[in-house]
């Protein structure tokens, strides 16, 4: 059943079965004598084998180029993220077991393949029959020309005035140039009834599946390895064969120009996967990396804190029930539930956690040990092998060291190459300029190349999931982790408790979600700087907006503040473990 | 997506007015209201988007470090980043004004003329494939390489630039670019010129050995009638012209054209379509001296470059000229300009124009006439000027410096402020010290003139005669 001789032409093991039964090459479009014997119900069980039931597949287009499916296309991208994240080191079952069947499921249900009609040709058949009349004038579909001016490439496609008007010549027949064969019908289905595949679902896929195999990596990682080149997103179709031939709409499709949002990768996940009804996912346990007090210790490493505050994040992680495996376990289609950013939380809970100590005021913070350590006898520094840990200290270290990274970042987004080598042209009629202007590019890059400070850049760094990183072997005292909290809390009855006895909330009332979008909403005007950094020094570790991170850390407090905010205590509330 | 704008606005409104209205108004008065039409907002971005990086960001911060290692002169840097700029180029489709390629060709151009491993070679390597790039500023480009051949002693192959770029032809483009054209024929004419003058050179210094070569004067007319064709031309045009008006006169003068020389800078001076320019008044003036055309027109040139340029270097020239004038307000207007001069800084140490200003203020004081003058000027100056000219520190400088300045100096501060002012006190004594006869003088004329000073800065008085 399963066919696993390499190709003869490109040596790859990724077999696909043409309607007439043989098995072609889906990497290279190698069409073998071999056929299926028999042809089985199940055999869409086998990963590596799939058909594409769309007719005959016609082999060669005038262009040299052969036909293919947009669907195709989202396939061999999805492979080769999967791919890359093995490489990092996921499980391999992701693969094959996980993210195929996902992919599969979702193929079916949006009725492209596994299914007996499937919805290509019967937009096809029913674009035949109106191909005779005006297109615009049906209120339901969006006209070509308007499509041009939404999705991904953001509008670049207007400017490009040859483009632009060859198109609306032909806007009256369907037939947009593209070199896909169904890459027009594409843009043009509504994306309401179904889920229309984009570049960065393929993201949302990848997510997915490494929730449901609770793979240590979090999304705001998963995107950071993304922009970081780890895993394939710019320019993957340059990875596509030679004669899937890539143009006109399909780029609109493959070709991004800007990296993938956090906030819309996680959404469209949940969107997924309750398109696909998937089952409750495996359930979040407290030896899972994604729970809170997991992520809290990393983050806590990265963030040079003491190791002690973990301690305190437990704390309010148990208080406030946001360890449970309910809390945290997803449930598509469960909309009573809010959906969990697992990383943002544990980030909002530090700093939570910073605020109960510290108070994040711009007062507090900077004197509090200070006048501890002036009013009680100095004998005691190094209390338990560690220093007293010093907030203005740490400012002062991770301040520094963050603006250096901040600064480095910056410069190396500034400096992002992002087209490929391969060129692209929307039509054949601008491709002696294209390429002549690709030709001029690189000659130019040569030139300035030649002039730069830096020899030609070396390889891609390691990935790594740390961004920062503190030695304790440094002996420099740069690094925090083994540092004491003494200083700042007093023991009471047996249990140890904070010597500010204050807190203020980041807001008494809370947005409605779903209406605004938002729990609350952040101006860093409003608030003190001390607070604003540790925004800030999260929003830089996670590669997301500091307002995503003070959302959270509203809910958190909300929760844990929950009764005495009804007990009408008002801002200035006493905590009490 | 604008119709269902509009649709989605329309509708809104009148949902939120239909409920508030209902209770309060008449259905007549809601009647004489026509429904609100609210206009179109912009779409609005998801907050996420502001903060998406993409693209045509990437590439903006990418300009920015640009520009910022060019300010600090980090050539190696600024190559760097304009390295990954480049590919910018590839979606350069834009109609702004200034776009992509642009900031490539003036940036590119900027690093490649001060990168120490760059080449000329190189350079005009880059200018060519800028050339391709952009046919709306092909000319502007063109112009630009020749300058920079020309800072680099290449003027064969500037000239060739230039001649290649008149030939230039590009339908629309070449008439909306007249003015580049214009421009570049200029140049060549400028080029036209140097060539002349060369040959004129050469033809002089044969001419002083008694030689006479025809061929080389047949050449340099040839020359001449090339430049001047083209000098004339863009002379025409309102601007400034320095180099092209000063080229062109010297041909004429050099041909005997002084008719056609005192119009072309007569007009270059007075024309009012022309910019308000200091230059073209000293170019009337010095060709009316080298014409020993009559003191009046002279003056009247000077004139208006002292209303246009109070601290202009001709000043003393006019000045001088004015001091010798038999007429009252002439004088009268020379003290001005004098004293107008040395209310600025680069005045400050010059001893030609302090002797100007001693040199009248003594005939005046002499005289005892026109006391006035003097008084008038020094009003508005008295509360500034001891400060500015006439300090202790200055008057050990100068003193140490240059002898006559200081000698000049102080006696016009002995005359303003008196035998008691600082200036004159410290210069005297040192004057008397070293035992020179003319600052004995000095003190001796400023005693006994002493009185003076109060006439000068005391309040307006009746006694003084005008």
């Amino acid at each position: 059943r399963d066919f696993n001789e390499r190709c003869a032409q490109c040596s790859e093991v990724n077999w696909g079965l043409t309607d007439g039964g043989r098995f072609y090459c889906r990497s290279c479009h190698n069409v073998t004598e071999r056929t299926r014997e028999v042809v089985n119900t199940d055999f869409i069980t086998n990963s590596r084998v799939q058909t594409i039931s769309k007719g005959s597949r016609k082999q060669e287009k005038n262009d040299g180029g052969s036909e293919w499916y947009i669907c195709e296309g989202f396939q061999l991208v999805l492979k080769k993220q999967v791919e890359a994240l093995e490489a990092l080191g996921v499980c391999p079952q992701m693969k094959d077991e996980i993210l195929c069947n996902f992919w599969r499921c979702y193929l079916q249900k949006s009725k492209q393949a596994y299914c007996k009609r499937p919805a290509g040709e019967a937009v096809k058949a029913l674009s035949v029959c109106e191909s005779s009349t005006d297109v615009d004038s049906d209120p339901e579909r969006p006209s070509l020309l308007h499509l041009l001016s939404l999705s991904e490439s953001e509008g670049d496609l207007q400017t490009d005035c040859s483009f632009a008007s060859s198109v609306s010549k032909v806007s009256e027949s369907t037939s947009v140039y593209s070199g896909s064969v169904d890459g027009s019908l594409y843009l043009m289905k509504s994306q309401k009834e179904k889920l229309r595949m984009t570049m960065p679902m393929t993201l949302s896929f990848c997510y997915m599946a490494l929730l449901w195999m609770r793979e240590p990596i979090t999304l705001s990682e998963l995107l950071r390895y993304v922009v970081e080149g780890h895993i394939p997103y710019l320019n993957v179709f340059q990875h596509f064969p030679e004669k899937m031939k890539l143009c006109g709409l399909d780029l609109k499709i493959f070709c991004v120009e800007s990296w993938p949002v956090y906030e819309e990768v996680f959404n469209k996940m949940h969107e997924l996967a309750a398109y696909l009804d998937l089952p409750r996912f495996p359930d979040i346990t407290e030896s899972c990396f994604l729970h809170p007090d997991m992520l809290c210790m990393k983050y806590l490493m990265e963030a040079n804190l003491p190791d002690e505050l973990h301690n305190w994040t437990c704390r309010v992680v148990k208080k406030i029930g946001i360890g449970e495996v309910d809390f945290l376990t997803l449930v598509p289609g469960n909309k009573s539930t809010r959906k969990v950013k697992y990383d943002v939380l544990a980030a909002a809970v530090i700093v939570v956690v910073l605020k109960l100590l510290f108070l994040l005021d711009d007062h507090y913070e900077c004197f509090s040990v200070i006048s501890f350590i002036s009013s009680q006898t100095k004998v005691y520094i190094f209390y338990s092998g560690g220093p007293y840990f010093e907030f203005k200290k740490w400012y002062e270290v991770v301040k520094h060291s963050l603006d250096v990274q901040q600064k480095k970042l910056d410069e190396e987004r500034a400096k992002y190459l992002w087209r490929c080598e391969k060129p692209l042209f929307y039509s054949v009629k601008n491709k002696a300029k294209v390429l002549k202007r690709r030709q001029m590019v690189v000659n130019l890059q040569n030139q300035f190349g030649k002039l730069s400070s830096s020899v030609q850049r070396a390889e891609k760094p390691n990935p790594s999931s740390f961004q920062l990183s503190w030695s304790e072997k440094n002996t420099d005292g740069s690094c925090f982790h083994r540092h004491s909290l003494k200083g700042i809390l007093q023991e009471k009855r047996g249990l140890l408790t904070t010597m500010n006895p204050d807190y203020w909330l980041c807001t008494v009332k809370l947005c409605n979600e779903k209406l605004c979008g938002h729990l609350a909403h952040y101006k860093e005007v409003e608030f003190p700087q001390s607070y604003h950094f540790v925004l800030g020094l999260f929003s830089f570790l996670l590669q997301v907006q500091p307002s995503y991170i003070h959302d959270e850390v509203c809910m958190i407090e909300h929760k844990l503040f929950n009764k005495k905010l009804y007990k009408k205590l008002k801002y200035n509330t006493v905590l009490r473990k | 997506m604008d119709s269902f704008l509009e649709e989605e606005d329309e509708e809104a409104p009148t949902v939120v007015v239909a409920g508030k209205r209902r209770r309060r108004s008449s259905p007549a008065a809601q009647a004489l209201q026509p429904p609100l039409h609210l206009p179109f907002l912009p779409l609005q971005p998801v907050s996420s988007n502001e903060h998406k990086l993409n693209f045509r960001k990437s590439k903006e911060a990418c300009l920015s470090f640009i520009q910022d290692a060019l300010l600090q002169k980090e050539w190696k840097r600024a190559a760097e980043f304009l390295t990954c700029y480049i590919e910018s180029l590839e979606k350069d489709y834009s109609r702004e004004h200034i776009g992509p390629s642009e900031m490539i060709w003036r940036t590119g151009a900027e690093i490649l003329w001060h990168h120490s491993q760059s080449s000329m070679k190189e350079f005009n390597c880059f200018m060519e494939q800028m050339k391709t790039l952009g046919v709306k500023r092909y000319l502007k480009v063109c112009l630009e390489h020749v300058f920079h051949l020309l800072c680099n002693g290449q003027i064969d192959e500037a000239y060739q630039n230039l001649s290649l770029a008149e030939s230039w032809r590009f339908g629309e483009q070449t008439a909306i670019q007249d003015k580049e054209m214009k421009l570049i024929q200029a140049y060549r004419g400028l080029l036209d010129y140097y060539s002349w003058s060369k040959q004129k050179n050469i033809l002089l210094e044969n001419s002083e050995d008694g030689f006479s070569d025809s061929a080389v004067e047949q050449e340099m007319h040839g020359y001449f009638r090339k430049a001047a064709v083209n000098l004339k031309e863009i002379i025409k045009i309102p601007g400034v012209w320095d180099i092209f008006v000063k080229c062109y006169v010297d041909l004429l003068e050099f041909y005997g054209d002084h008719n056609e020389a005192r119009q072309v800078l007569n007009e270059y001076a007075y024309n009012s379509k022309f910019p308000a320019n200091p230059n073209a008044h000293v170019y009337l003036y010095q060709f009316l001296k080298r014409q020993r055309e009559p003191k009046k027109s002279l003056i009247s040139a000077l004139k208006i470059l002292h209303d246009i340029v109070p601290s202009h270097e001709l000043m003393i020239d006019f000045n001088t000229m004015l001091q010798k004038s038999k007429k009252r307000k002439k004088r009268r207007l020379g003290l001005e300009v004098i004293f107008a001069a040395l209310d600025y800084a680069g005045w400050k140490e010059n001893a030609k124009a302090w002797s100007c200003l001693s040199r009248q203020v003594k005939q005046i004081v002499i005289s005892e006439k026109h006391l006035d003058w003097i008084k008038q000027e020094w009003n508005s100056r008295k509360d500034w000027w001891p400060a500015f000219h006439f300090s202790r520190y200055l008057a050990k400088r100068n003193w140490q410096e240059n002898k006559s300045l200081s000698y000049e100096k102080a006696l016009v501060a002995g005359i303003l402020l008196g035998k008691g002012c600082k200036y004159f006190k410290y210069v005297s004594h040192q004057g008397c010290k070293a035992q020179l006869k003319r600052f004995r003088m000095l003190k001796k004329f400023v005693n006994r003139h002493n009185p003076v000073y109060l006439r000068i800065s005391g309040p307006p008085d009746s006694s003084v005669q005008p």
